[in-house]
């Protein structure tokens, strides 16, 4: 497709959604479908012909994650402004009925909250807003435009450039500098280039990159495909895993419709650059989202990880030089282009730019899906947009970055939220999971949780990883049972040196980071649990 | 592109080597010795023991010497204290993780993990036994794999698939779960693909694989064949 069609597009589909008098969006990504919110649109559409509503004065559709899962299904009107939560199929009558009127208030959301009010959405900018399964709608949201913009008027180095000065890190959790990896793979000698996309998300309690899938799949592909553009490949993977259904049709949908309309393919936007992206389906191995063990996966080998270097940059997917990114990083990338690096790097702190989507889960008010600017405090995060802690109750840590990350105390709520003061709370910035836990958690009890999630989902290849988590957990064992003793405390201390500094890979570096935070912070807890005591 | 000669130091002692060659293998040259299990010359290399860790100067990572490429000016230390803590506590939990008892073991005396027990002095072990229910498979007519002596160090599975160009041995589950496996985890006697040519009985450190008709101590192992058939075949066996 030429950017003078895309434009068409986008100007005939504006058109004929402003034409049509009332638009209701049903929240169709996996949460609120798990509360069948498919039959609700079915009662809408119902409903609406019932009192006499055409195609032209009231449309029905289906979109991405309206972000506060916790009160699904959601569903909005537009251009009202509208959101009204936790909506019955019984309610689609009342609905339509309130088109004309004011909205229905039994079920009304009132969308000045804190929640939606506080939050700054790029990544998250059409979620909610358009329908995944079409192709216009994004176009019309300036989805490709970026694309277009790229192939005619700027060269590889132009774009990351523009990466680079966007100070954009990736969003997978470590937060390496995104336009350094680029010019490190477009330097790259070798040929043909790939780009994967890890959406191989395992956290729990993490939904991110499945709400991006869900909600704009078009976003990743059109990120990917600058991508392989700025670094010179002509194929891409997705690596996504099997547990994410919905994500993985949308995901097929988004490719084949683009790919007919030549955005992906052969000769995209009637160029000479071609670039395709296959679907590659994870198996619920946890340790796939590492990228050596992601790309052994890809190769069809058993999914475990390799010493670095060499980097994927240099020798990646089958020895080529590959460019891996996650999918929210690769979501940043077509505002980033459309709106100029310097627009990004507005955003955020000194070292940390843009925005961060977060995942709201555990003893939290308001759970669900947010995205808000780098350098935000914690506690506005909790008690402004997540509504504080439900039951009266107050907070004891908040979790971030899954199982490789560890627990904040509530005495360090107020630090801004950036990369680097997360690493030096002993936690990580991670990709983006945030469970919130108040005084009824034991703090023991999350660290043998996470435990048991990293031994179980340990590949098995080096020592430290496989037998070290599993000694930790037994250790663990001893405080839950109350049967510990001090110098079970030392050698839990031991093991969580030892494998953090002597394992393969990331998951074992890093398992022992709840052990190690929550014994920073919360050593008291441990200490209570003695069989004796001093725990002699 | 062709490989350039570099000068480092190892243990403070001046060593020159090929940038191509891995570090372990430089040290060995020189007469230097780091712990390895899973390593084995004229292998690919596999990193998944961790006994080879060395500090090199200038980063504050532990690197393993058998997956690290030499560089110029590098400096090594093979041998600290730290160093040896960790070697001791990770062959500790391998001790700790099935079952190794020496006393009754077809490799006593000729197992590498037990001679490199006794080199970094484990004279106990200080973590609990976990002492799995594992499976002994003695359906090959000349070979026995007992599961409860293997440390998943892959040797087998490398040799046979690099050397001997089989592929019968492979890895199945995850973490401790793991199992060596012949074909798809069919009985090793019914393997359609093992060639009964032994070398991974050979190459295999503990006495996971062993010789039909050993008795406790009587199994030693032959390597010599490898660094011969690697020459002869004119590759370095590191992909």
């Amino acid at each position: 497709m030429l950017a003078e069609e895309l434009k068409n597009i986008a100007v005939h589909e504006r058109e004929a959604k402003a034409a049509v008098g009332a638009c209701v969006n049903v929240c169709g990504a996996a949460g609120c479908q798990s509360l069948q919110s498919d039959a609700l649109a079915k009662a809408l559409v119902e409903a609406a012909a019932a009192q006499g509503y055409g195609p032209e004065s009231c449309v029905v559709r289906k979109v991405g994650c309206l972000g506060l899962c916790g009160a699904g299904p959601l569903v909005s009107v537009e251009p009202a402004g509208i959101i009204y939560q936790r909506v019955q199929p019984s309610d689609a009558p009342d609905i339509v009925n309130a088109l004309q009127g004011p909205p229905v208030k039994r079920i009304n959301l009132d969308s000045k909250l804190p929640f939606f009010a506080r939050q700054q959405r790029i990544v998250l900018e059409n979620s909610g807003r358009i329908d995944p399964e079409r192709l216009e709608d994004y176009i019309a949201a300036d989805g490709y435009l970026a694309l277009t913009t790229v192939l005619s008027e700027m060269t590889p180095s132009d774009v990351i450039a523009e990466i680079e000065k966007s100070g954009l890190r990736g969003r997978g959790g470590a937060g390496y500098p995104t336009g350094l990896k680029w010019g490190t793979v477009a330097k790259a000698i070798g040929s043909p280039k790939m780009v994967v996309c890890n959406a191989d998300e395992g956290d729990p309690g993490a939904f991110m990159d499945r709400a991006v899938l869900e909600s704009d799949p078009h976003r990743v592909l059109e990120g990917m495909a600058i991508a392989a553009y700025a670094v010179g490949a002509s194929e891409g993977y997705i690596y996504v895993r099997a547990e994410y259904p919905l994500a993985v049709a949308r995901l097929k949908t988004a490719i084949r419709l683009a790919e007919r309309q030549e955005l992906l393919g052969n000769g995209i936007c009637g160029t000479q650059f071609n670039f395709r992206i296959a679907i590659r389906l994870g198996a619920g191995a946890f340790v796939c989202g590492e990228e050596t063990a992601l790309m052994a996966s890809i190769e069809g080998k058993r999914g475990t990880p390799r010493p670095r270097p060499p980097y994927p940059a240099e020798s990646g997917l089958w020895g080529h030089p590959t460019l891996i990114n996650n999918v929210e990083t690769f979501a940043n990338i077509a505002p980033i282009i459309r709106r100029g690096g310097a627009w990004f790097a507005g955003i955020g702190t000194e070292r940390s730019k843009g925005t961060k989507v977060f995942a709201l889960a555990g003893r939290i008010t308001n759970t669900g899906l947010i995205e808000v600017p780098m350098g935000i405090t914690l506690r506005d995060i909790v008690f402004e947009i997540g509504g504080g802690v439900p039951e009266g109750r107050h907070l004891k840590a908040v979790q971030t970055g899954g199982p490789s990350g560890g627990c904040i105390p509530e005495s360090f709520l107020d630090t801004p939220v950036d990369y680097e003061t997360l690493t030096k709370l002993g936690s990580i910035m991670g990709s983006g999971g945030m469970i919130v836990m108040d005084e009824t958690s034991s703090m023991v009890d999350v660290a043998r949780y996470f435990m048991e999630f990293c031994m179980t989902e340990s590949c098995g290849k080096c020592i430290p990883c496989r037998a070290g988590t599993a000694q930790m957990y037994n250790l663990l064992g001893r405080f839950v049972d109350r049967t510990a003793t001090r110098a079970d405390l030392a050698q839990l201390e031991q093991l969580c040196d030892l494998v953090r500094n002597t394992s393969l890979c990331g998951l074992g570096q890093s398992a022992p980071n709840p052990v190690s935070s929550t014994l920073r912070y919360f050593r008291p807890e441990y200490e209570a649990t003695f069989a004796t005591e001093g725990g002699e | 592109m062709p490989a350039r000669v570099v000068t480092l130091q190892i243990d403070g002692r001046d060593v020159t080597a090929r940038d191509d060659q891995m570090l372990i293998e430089v040290a060995r040259e020189s007469d230097i010795r780091i712990p390895k299990l899973c390593y084995v010359s004229g292998l690919s290399s596999y990193g998944g023991c961790r006994m080879c860790l060395v500090e090199v100067e200038g980063t504050s990572k532990l690197l393993a010497a058998c997956t690290t490429a030499v560089t110029e000016g590098m400096q090594v230390r093979t041998v600290t204290p730290r160093l040896t803590e960790y070697r001791r506590m990770i062959l500790e939990m391998l001790f700790a993780e099935r079952n190794h008892v020496c006393s009754v073991c077809v490799s006593n005396g000729h197992c590498d993990m037990q001679w490199l027990a006794q080199h970094l002095g484990i004279d106990h072990i200080r973590f609990p036994y976990v002492y799995p229910n594992l499976p002994v498979d003695a359906s090959h007519d000349r070979f026995v794999l007992d599961q409860n002596r293997c440390i998943l160090c892959t040797r087998c599975v490398r040799v046979c698939q690099e050397i001997e160009g089989a592929h019968t041995w492979d890895v199945m589950g995850r973490g401790a779960q793991s199992l060596v496996i012949t074909d798809l985890a069919q009985p090793w006697g019914e393997s359609e693909s093992c060639t009964s040519c032994g070398k991974c009985v050979q190459v295999c450190p503990t006495g996971a694989l062993s010789e039909k008709g050993r008795s406790v101590a009587e199994m030693s192992k032959r390597r010599e064949f490898l660094p011969y058939l690697t020459m002869m075949r004119g590759e370095t066996g590191n992909e």
